[in-house]
C-alpha cells in the first residue's frame, strides 16, 4: 500500500530533557523518522525542549518548536501550526501522555488531528492497567494477578488478595517510575503512596511478585495489511525484579526452545492486534517460570522504546525509520532492507553474534540512596557489546562500560558464607563480581543460580570466565602461545586484563600478542548471519578466526571518537557534537568513521557515517580500528572526557589526533602548568593549591582562607567535588571523599561565595578566536555548571566584564594552541574575573549554544580540525540576538528517595532543556516548565532571603502581592515584609520546631520559592529547603536575579504572552532553498 | 539444569572438516567420533537445532548453524521431528555444556553422543557460512579420526552430488501407519473428519500433528505406495510430503501422483512433495547455489499481497520459466530473492508450497494452509456432487 496522500504536515512529539529512562534514544529514534518523513515528502513540525537534540537542529524539521512539552504549549504551536496529524510513538511516554492529555483536552478534536501511529484507544488500552489486562484475558493470555487501586485504602485491600512481596506499578508513568517490591507492609505503604503520587491518573497496579522468573522482551512490528514481524528477542540475565533498563541483557534469546520462542512470538502478535497497534512497533515483556515453562505477559509499551532502539543496533534493523514508514501508509513489503539493499524489510532479522548490553548507574553521586535494583529504573546510561560467543560478548560489554573494569575480573575478596550468599541474592549493581567471587571459593552453579535467579546458561560461562581470569595470574609470556591466546582473546580478555596479569605494560603485551599472529578480524552486522550480501558498513571486532569483512578502502578518513555510555556529566550533548563531526566531515568530502559503545545515540545509526564501528572505547578497541584504518586523523575533543582520556596513548601509538594537540589538554587539566600559564598571560584565578595528603590539604586551606572548593583532578562532572567550611569539614573530605596521592592529587581553591558564574564557549583555528557565546549562571556560585540554569545573552554582567571575559578566552585558546572548541567557567564577583577552568575540549553547552544561536558551532569546529581556517569559511561572531535563551536542568531525585536533592560543585542532573522568547522573562518561565518546574501564577509563595538581598527582594515582594500572591516567610525575611507594610505569614525554620518550611514543602502548600543562602549553617537549612523543592517539583530560586526573572515570567504568563515560535522563524533560515544535509548520505 | 556426563566433557578430542576445494577448519569433536562426507548446507535459525536434526530432509546433508550458541536448552524427546537424527553431522561456533531448560532431557552433546551424530564446535562459522554463500553449497569430509588433509579432501570429492539422487527410499517409513496426534495447543477442527494419505518422503511429525489439528483423519503411507493403492483406500485427499535429494529422480512418485491428479484427488504438496507436482505437469526444478535454510524467510500470497514469515529447507527450486504451459502457477514467491514459494493447478485442486508451514521450527504464520487444504477438499467434494447431481 503506498504512502497515505490525505496527510500533510505531521507533528512529532520528541521526549524532552534527558531524564532516567527517557534518553538518547528517543532522540535517535525522532530523528530517524522526521529524516524519513521529510524524504516522504510531508511537512514535519517537531516540538522538543532538549536543545542538546539532533532532532532540535534547524535543518531536520520544517518547524522545530524547542518549547515545553505540554499541553498549553503543544496546544498553541497546534493552532499555528495545523497539523494533519501527530505520531505520538517516538517521544517515548512523554509524547504519549502528551497526546492523551491533548485528546482528552478535546485540542485533538477541535484542530482536526489525526494521532497516527498509535490512537488514543490503543495508548489507553496499553497503558491503562485494568484495561491491560482485562485484554490479555480475552486473548487467553495470563498476566500476573493483579488488582487496580486509586486510593491507599484500595491499596490495602489489593494487598490483602495478592500478599506480599507484591509489585506496585504506577500507571502512566515511564521507567517504573514510582514503582517498586514491597517485601513488607512498611515498604508496601510507602510505595503505593509515592505511586499513586507519580501516577498523572491516580492509579496503581498491586501486582504478584514473579521476582525470579526469566525474563524476555520482543520487539514486534506491524503493518496496516496486518503483516507482523520480530526483530529481535531480548534476553535478560538478571531475572525479574530488576527493572529491564537496570537489568543486562543479551540478544537473542537464549534459553527458549523453538516451542517456547514461537509460543512467545504468537504471544506477541496477537498482543499487538487485540491492543490495536495497526502500524509501528512495540514492545512486549514476558516473564516465564524457569520450573515449567509458564508465560506471563507484563506488560507492552505501542511505541518505539530504549528497547527497540537496542534491538534496532543489535540487528541493523532500523525499527523507528520503518515505525515512520509504516505510520503513513507503507507496508512492510514495500520498505527495503538498508543493510543488504536487495531484500525487503518484511522479514526477520537474524544475527551470527551474541549482543550484551549492561546498565550504566550513578549511585556514588546519590550516596544515601539504596543501590538494591529494583522495578523502578535506575541507571542513567547503556553500553553495548557484540561478541561472537557470550564470554567475548559479555567481556567487552564489561570494559565498554568505562567503570574501570577491563573485563569480568575480581579481586577475590574473602567474604563470609553469609555475606556472599547475601551479596549474590541482592540484586545490585556489583553483584556480578560477587559472582565472580562465588563461583572462586567453589560455589556450584546451581546455588548461584538458586541465590541469584540467574539462569544457570548464563552461569557456567561466568564460571568459566571467572576460573580463568584467576588462573591467568600464573602465566608466562612465553605460555602465551599463539593458541592459547586467541583462545583466550576470543573469550573476550582484554590486553589491559593480560597485561596486567603477567605484569608487563599494556603495550608491551600488545606487542607480543601480534608478534605470535594474534589478531582482531572486522565483522559485519548484516542482519542476516551472512546469507545475503551487506552494503553497509556496520562493524565490531571479534577474536574468532581471522577473517575481516568490509576491507578499508584507500579514501581520505578521520575516526571520530564517541563517548561511551550516557553518564551524569557525559550525555546527549557530547553525541550531539560527534554527530556533528561526521555530518561536517562527510560534507567535506571526508570519510567518517564513527567509533562508540552506546546504542542510544544517533552516532550509532549506520546511516550517520560512512563507517560505523560498535566497540567499547578503550585504548585497545581503539588502537585497532586506528591500525586497520589508517586515518588521517582522530577527533577526540567531542565525545567528552572518555575519548580525551584515550589521546595520549593513542598519539603515543603513532596515531595522529587531530585540533587540540594532546599537550594542550594536559596544560589546561594539571594545575601546575596550568597556573604558570594564567601567570603568563596575567590572567587571575582564585587563590589555590595542590594537596597530596590531609596535612598540605589543611595548610593550604589555612592560606588561602575557607570557604575552599575541593576536587580531585581529572574528574568528569564534578565527581566528588565538595565546598568545605572548616578544618573538620577538609578533614572528614579528605578521608572519606578521596584517596589523595601523589599521582593524584586534591585540588582546593577558594570558594568565591556570592559570585556569578560565567561559561564560555569559543572555536579556535590556532590564530583566530570566535566565541560562540557568553553565559551567565542565574543559580548561585558553587553550582555544577551543568545543573546551573543559564542564559544567552547575560543578563546582569556589564559590557565591560563580557569584554574583559571575551579577551582573557581569546588569549588563552591561542596560548593552548587550540584547534577547534574550548569553554572557558569563570566567576566574577564586583568587578572582578576570575578563571575557574578551562575545558580544551566541545563541553556540555555546545548545542544548546547552537541552538540558541543557530549556527552549528560543532560542525564549524570540525572544519578546523580539517584544516580550515575561520577566515576561509567565513564564520563571524554571532550577531546581537533579539531573543533569550534560558537553559535548565532536569534532575532525577525522584528516582532516588533519601537522597539529598541539594545542588552543588558535583553534577547530579542528567539532563537539559531550553526556553526561548523575546524576553528574560518568558524563556525563564518555558525553561522552568519544561523542566517540570512550572512557574505559578496564583498562589504562595515562600521567601528567605540573606541580608545583602533584603533591599531588593522588597520590590520582588510587592510585585508578587500586586498580582495577587500571599507571601510566608521565615522570621527575619517575615519581619523586613511587615515593616515594608506586605502582608505575610511567619513559618518556622527547620530548628525551631515543627510545622516548619520542609513541612510546607512536603505538604505542596507553597507554589514558589525564593531562597538566597549564604554560608554554611545556612547552607544546611537551604540544602532541605531545596532538596524538598525538587522532590515535590516547586521551582525554588536561589538569587535575585532568577527571582527577578521568575517575576518577568510569571507577568508573562498571566497575561497570555507566551507565544511559540520556531527555531525556522528565529533564525529566518529558509529551509525551501536548502539541502538537508543529513540526506546527503552517498 | 543438567549438565553433561562428565566424560563427555573431558578433554575435547580433535576433530577435522576438509571441503571439497581443499579448504580445512579445525575445531573439537562434540558429538560421535567416526568419518562423513555430505553436501555441507548453513542454517541461519536461531532455535530448533533439534528439529532440525531430526528432520528428515537433511539426510546426506551436514548442518552449520550460523548462530554461534548452539545446544543452550539441551535436548527435549518430544521435540523430535522424526525418530532418528537424519543429517550427516552438526557444525557449531560453540555447543553449551549444559542443557537449560525445564524441560530438557539431556544435554545436546549426550544427545549426538546417544544418535550416534558427528559433531564439531570451535570452528569459524561465519568464514564458512560466507564461503558456501560465495561458492554454493559444497561436499565435505568431517572426521574424527583421520586428519590426512588431502586424503579427506579426495574423500569430499568422490562423494557423490545430491544432484541426480533419490534419497527418500532411505528416510520412509517402511508400512503404512495411522497417526492421531494433534498439535499440544491448537484446538482441532470439530467440523467432519477427512481422511488423508500422507504419502511420506521423509516427513516431520508437526506436519502430522496439523493436518490431524486441521481434522483429518490419517494414514501415512510408503513414499513409494502405488497410486492404485493409494486410491483403493479412497481418501478426501493426498498429502506429499517434504523429504531430502533431488525431486527430479524420485520418478516413481512422479508416476504415482500423476495418477492421483489424473483421478482428481485434492492434493497438497510441501517442500519435496511441491516439486514433485511440478515434476507431474512438466515443470523443471534445479539446485540452487544454497538453498534457503532458516526460519525468517518472507513469502507473499500473489493474490492478497499477505506476508508469512516461513521456516525453509530446501536446496532445489521450482524453475519458473517452465510453469508455462503446465497448467501450474505461482501462487507466492519468496521476498527475498523472488523464487517460487507456492504454487497452484489452475484446474485441479492441487496446491503445494516450497516451505514449511508446520514449522517446527520456525513461525506458525502459515498454520493456515492446512485449513486452505481442508477448504480445497470439502470444495472438490461439492463439485463431485453437483456433477454427479447433474
Amino acid at each position: 500500500m503506498p504512502r497515505r496522500t490525505d496527510l500533510h504536515s505531521i507533528l512529532v512529539i520528541g521526549s524532552g530533557p534527558i531524564i532516567i529512562g527517557q534518553a538518547c534514544e528517543f532522540d535517535y529514534s525522532g530523528t530517524q523518522a522526521i529524516k524519513t518523513l521529510r524524504e516522504e515528502g510531508f511537512r514535519i513540525i517537531l516540538v522538543n525542549s532538549n536543545p542538546a537534540t539532533i532532532m532540535t537542529d534547524p535543518e531536520l524539521a520544517d518547524a522545530t518548536y524547542v518549547e515545553p512539552i505540554t499541553t498549553d504549549f503543544v496546544t498553541r504551536i497546534i493552532e499555528k501550526e495545523r497539523p494533519d496529524a501527530i505520531l505520538p510513538t517516538l517521544g517515548g511516554q512523554t509524547g504519549l501522555n502528551t497526546a492523551m492529555a491533548l485528546y482528552e483536552a478535546g485540542v485533538l478534536e477541535k484542530y482536526n488531528v489525526e494521532l497516527i501511529g498509535a490512537d488514543y484507544h490503543v495508548i489507553h488500552k496499553a497503558e491503562d492497567r485494568d484495561e491491560f489486562r482485562t485484554a490479555m484475558k480475552s486473548i487467553g493470555l495470563r498476566s500476573a494477578p493483579s488488582e487496580i487501586a486509586r486510593t491507599v485504602a484500595e491499596a490495602k485491600q489489593a494487598q490483602e488478595i495478592i500478599g506480599l512481596p507484591c509489585v506496585i506499578r504506577p500507571a502512566f508513568t515511564m521507567g517504573g517510575s514510582g514503582g517498586g517490591i514491597a517485601y513488607n507492609q512498611e515498604e508496601f505503604d510507602t510505595i503505593c503512596a509515592r505511586g499513586l503520587q507519580l501516577s498523572p491518573v491516580s492509579e496503581i497496579l498491586v501486582e504478584k511478585s514473579l521476582v525470579g522468573w526469566k525474563e524476555f522482551e520482543m520487539e514486534v512490528m506491524r503493518d496496516c495489511k496486518d503483516n507482523c514481524v520480530i526483530v529481535c528477542s531480548i534476553e535478560n540475565l538478571d531475572p525479574m525484579g530488576v527493572h529491564t533498563g537496570d537489568s543486562i541483557t543479551v540478544a537473542p534469546a537464549q534459553t527458549l526452545t523453538d516451542k517456547e520462542y514461537q509460543n512467545m512470538r504468537n504471544a506477541s502478535f496477537a498482543i499487538m492486534r487485540e491492543i490495536g497497534v495497526e502500524t509501528g512497533g512495540s514492545n512486549v515483556q514476558f516473564a516465564v517460570n524457569p520450573a515449567d515453562g509458564e508465560l506471563v505477559v507484563i506488560e507492552m509499551n505501542p511505541r518505539v522504546s530504549r528497547s527497540s532502539a537496542l534491538a534496532s543496533k543489535a540487528t541493523g534493523f532500523p525499527i523507528a525509520k520503518f515505525a515512520a514508514k509504516l505510520a503513513v501508509g507503507y507496508t512492510l513489503d514495500e520498505i527495503q532492507n538498508d543493510i543488504t539493499e536487495v531484500t525487503p524489510a518484511c522479514f526477520e532479522p537474524v544475527i551470527d553474534y551474541v549482543v550484551t548490553k549492561m546498565p550504566r548507574f550513578a549511585f556514588e553521586k546519590f550516596p544515601q540512596s539504596d543501590s538494591t535494583l529494583g522495578t523502578q529504573m535506575k541507571s542513567v546510561g547503556e553500553t553495548m557489546a557484540i561478541g561472537r560467543t557470550f564470554e567475548e560478548s559479555f567481556q567487552k560489554a564489561l570494559r565498554g562500560l568505562e567503570v574501570g573494569r577491563n573485563g569480568f575480573s575480581g579481586k577475590r575478596r574473602d567474604f563470609s558464607p553469609e555475606e556472599l550468599r547475601q551479596k549474590i541474592s541482592r540484586p545490585a549493581p556489583g553483584r556480578l563480581f560477587a559472582l565472580y567471587d562465588a563461583f572462586l571459593a567453589d560455589y556450584p552453579v546451581e546455588e548461584v543460580a538458586r541465590l541469584s535467579g540467574i539462569d544457570p546458561w548464563f552461569l557456567v560461562f561466568l564460571e568459566r570466565l571467572a576460573h580463568q581470569d584467576a588462573q591467568l595470574e600464573e602465566l608466562t609470556l612465553a605460555d602465551l602461545t599463539q593458541e592459547r591466546l586467541q583462545s583466550l582473546k576470543s573469550a573476550g580478555f582484554s590486553d589491559h586484563r593480560l597485561a596486567q596479569a603477567l605484569d608487563i605494560p599494556e603495550k608491551d603485551f600488545r606487542a607480543h600478542r601480534e608478534s605470535v599472529g594474534v589478531h582482531p578480524s572486522f565483522r559485519l552486522v548484516d542482519t542476516c548471519a551472512a546469507e545475503f550480501e551487506a552494503c553497509t558498513p556496520y562493524l565490531y571486532s571479534t577474536y574468532d578466526g581471522t577473517q575481516s569483512e568490509f576491507p578499508p578502502v584507500d579514501t581520505q578518513k578521520v575516526i571520530i571518537l564517541g563517548g561511551g555510555p550516557n553518564r551524569i556529566g557525559q550525555g546527549i550533548e557530547f553525541d550531539y557534537c560527534c554527530v556533528h563531526a561526521s555530518m561536517a566531515l562527510r560534507e567535506m568530502g571526508l570519510d567518517s568513521i564513527m567509533v562508540n559503545s552506546n546504542p542510544e545515540t544517533v552516532s550509532t545509526d549506520f546511516d550517520i557515517s560512512d563507517r560505523l564501528y560498535f566497540e567499547p572505547l578503550t585504548h585497545e578497541d581503539v588502537l585497532a580500528i586506528c591500525q586497520r584504518e589508517n586515518p588521517v586523523g582522530v577527533i577526540v575533543q567531542f565525545g567528552g572526557q572518555t575519548p580525551l582520556n584515550l589521546a595520549e596513548g593513542l598519539r603515543d601509538a603513532g596515531v595522529p589526533i587531530l585540533g587540540t594537540p594532546v599537550d594542550a589538554i594536559d596544560r589546561a587539566e594539571d594545575r601546575g602548568r596550568f597556573s604558570e600559564m594564567l601567570q603568563v598571560l596575567n590572567l587571575r584565578q582564585p587563590p589555590n593549591g595542590l594537596a597530596t595528603n590531609p596535612e598540605e590539604a589543611e595548610t593550604i586551606a589555612e592560606r588561602i582562607g575557607y570557604p575552599v572548593l575541593m576536587r580531585p583532578s581529572y574528574v568528569l562532572g564534578g565527581r566528588a567535588m565538595e565546598i568545605v567550611y572548616d578544618a573538620k569539614d577538609l578533614a572528614r573530605y579528605m578521608k572519606e571523599a578521596v584517596m589523595a596521592s601523589p599521582e593524584r592529587p586534591v585540588l582546593i581553591d577558594r570558594f568565591l561565595e556570592d559570585a556569578v558564574e560565567v561559561d564560555v564557549d569559543c572555536v579556535c583555528d590556532g590564530t583566530e578566536v570566535i566565541i560562540s557565546a557568553v553565559m551567565e549562571h542565574i543559580e548561585e556560585a558553587g553550582i555544577h555548571s551543568g545543573d546551573s540554569t543559564c542564559t544567552i545573552p547575560p543578563m546582569t554582567l556589564s559590557d565591560a566584564i563580557v569584554d574583559e571575559i571575551k579577551e582573557a578566552t581569546c588569549s588563552m585558546a591561542l596560548e593552548l594552541g587550540v584547534i577547534g572548541l574550548m569553554n572557558v567557567q569563570f566567576a566574577v564577583r564586583g568587578d572582578v574575573v576570575y578563571i575557574l577552568e578551562v575545558n580544551p575540549r566541545a563541553s556540555r553547552t555546545v548545542p544548546y549554544v547552537a541552538k540558541a544561536t543557530g549556527i552549528p558551532w560543532a560542525k564549524i569546529a570540525t572544519q578546523v580540525m580539517a584544516g580550515k581556517t575561520l577566515a576561509e569559511l567565513g564564520v563571524k561572531a554571532p550577531k546581537e540576538m533579539d531573543h533569550v535563551a534560558v537553559k535548565a536542568p532536569a534532575f532525577p531525585f525522584a528516582k532516588f528517595p533519601g537522597a539529598r536533592a541539594d545542588l552543588g560543585p558535583e553534577m547530579r542532573s542528567t539532563g537539559e532543556v531550553m526556553g526561548i522568547a523575546p524576553s528574560f522573562g518568558m524563556a525563564f518561565a518555558k525553561a522552568s516548565d519544561a523542566a517540570g518546574r512550572q512557574l505559578p501564577t496564583q498562589g504562595k509563595v515562600f521567601l528567605t532571603v540573606k541580608d545583602s538581598d533584603k533591599r531588593a527582594i522588597v520590590v520582588v515582594a510587592r510585585s508578587l502581592v500586586s498580582m495577587g500572591f500571599t507571601l510566608v516567610a521565615t522570621e527575619g525575611t517575615y519581619k523586613l515584609l511587615k515593616r515594608h507594610g506586605l502582608p505575610a505569614e511567619r513559618v518556622n525554620k527547620v530548628h525551631e520546631g515543627r510545622p516548619h518550611v520542609v513541612d510546607l514543602i512536603k505538604n505542596r502548600e507553597v507554589d514558589l520559592i525564593i531562597n538566597t543562602p549564604l554560608g554554611k549553617v545556612t547552607r544546611h537549612d537551604d540544602g532541605m529547603i531545596r532538596s524538598e523543592s525538587y522532590q515535590a517539583n516547586i521551582p525554588c530560586l536561589t538569587t535575585v536575579s532568577a527571582a527577578t526573572a521568575a517575576l518577568e515570567g510569571i507577568e508573562a504568563l498571566r497575561s497570555d504572552h507566551a507565544d511559540v515560535n520556531s527555531l525556522q522563524n528565529y533564525f529566518h533560515v529558509d529551509l525551501q532553498a536548502k539541502e538537508v544535509p543529513l540526506h546527503s548520505h552517498s | 539444569m543438567r549438565a553433561a556426563k562428565l566424560e563427555a566433557m573431558a578433554a575435547p578430542s580433535p576433530a577435522i572438516l576438509v571441503l571439497e576445494d581443499g579448504t580445512v577448519f579445525h575445531g573439537q569433536s562434540v558429538g560421535a567420533p567416526g568419518e562423513r562426507a555430505f553436501e555441507l548446507v548453513f542454517n541461519t535459525a536461531l532455535t530448533g537445532y533439534q528439529e532440525i536434526l531430526t528432520d528428515p530432509s537433511y539426510r546426506g546433508q551436514g548442518v552449520l548453524m550460523t548462530y554461534p550458541q548452539i545446544g543452550n536448552y539441551g535436548v527435549c524427546l518430544e521435540d523430535e521431528e522424526s525418530s532418528r537424527c537424519w543429517a550427516d553431522a552438526l557444525l557449531m561456533r560453540q555447543m553449551s555444556p549444559i542443557a537449560s531448560n525445564w524441560r530438557a532431557d539431556m544435554t545436546l552433546g549426550e544427545y549426538l553422543l546417544q544418535k550416534n551424530v558427528l559433531a564439531m564446535e570451535g570452528l569459524d562459522t561465519r568464514a564458512l557460512t560466507l564461503k558456501l554463500r560465495e561458492q554454493g553449497a559444497l561436499r565435505a569430509v568431517l572426521s574424527t579420526t583421520c586428519f590426512d588433509e588431502k586424503l579427506l579432501q579426495e574423500k569430499a570429492q568422490s562423494h557423490p552430488s545430491l544432484e541426480g539422487k533419490d534419497l527418500t527410499g532411505d528416510v520412509t517409513c517402511q508400512e503404512p501407519y495411522l497417526w492421531t496426534e494433534a498439535l499440544a495447543d491448537e484446538p482441532v477442527s470439530t467440523e467432519k473428519t477427512l481422511s488423508v494419505v500422507c504419502m511420506d518422503f521423509g516427513i516431520k511429525r508437526n506436519i502430522l500433528r496439523c493436518l490431524v489439528s486441521a481434522g483429518f483423519k490419517l494414514t501415512v503411507v510408503p513414499g513409494n505406495t502405488s497410486a492404485d493403492d493409494i486410491l483403493s483406500m479412497n481418501p478426501d485427499g493426498v498429502f506429499l510430503s517434504n523429504g531430502p535429494g533431488d525431486p527430479s529422480a524420485v520418478t516413481g512418485a512422479h508416476e504415482n501422483v500423476r495418477k492421483l491428479a489424473d483421478a482428481s484427488v485434492p492434493i497438497f504438496g510441501i517442500c519435496l512433495g511441491h516439486q514433485i507436482i511440478a515434476h507431474v505437469f512438466g515443470a523443471k526444478t534445479f539446485k540452487m547455489r544454497f538453498g534457503h535454510h532458516g526460519a525468517n524467510h518472507p513469502v507473499i500470497e500473489d493474490s492478497t499481497g499477505k506476508i508469512d514469515i516461513a521456516s525453509h529447507n530446501h536446496g532445489f527450486a521450482v524453475n519458473p520459466g517452465s510453469l508455462s504451459g503446465t497448467g501450474l502457477e505461482m501462487t507466492h514467491l519468496n521476498g527475498n530473492d523472488g523464487t517460487i514459494a507456492g504454487m497452484k493447478h489452475e484446474e485441479k485442486p492441487i496446491f503445494s508450497v516450497q516451505y514449511h508451514p508446520e514449522a517446527a521450527p520456525g513461525p506458525h504464520d502459515s498454520f493456515h494452509l492446512f485449513a486452505r487444504f481442508r477448504a480445497m477438499m470439502e470444495e472438490a467434494e461439492a463439485k463431485k456432487k453437483v456433477f454427479h447431481g447433474t
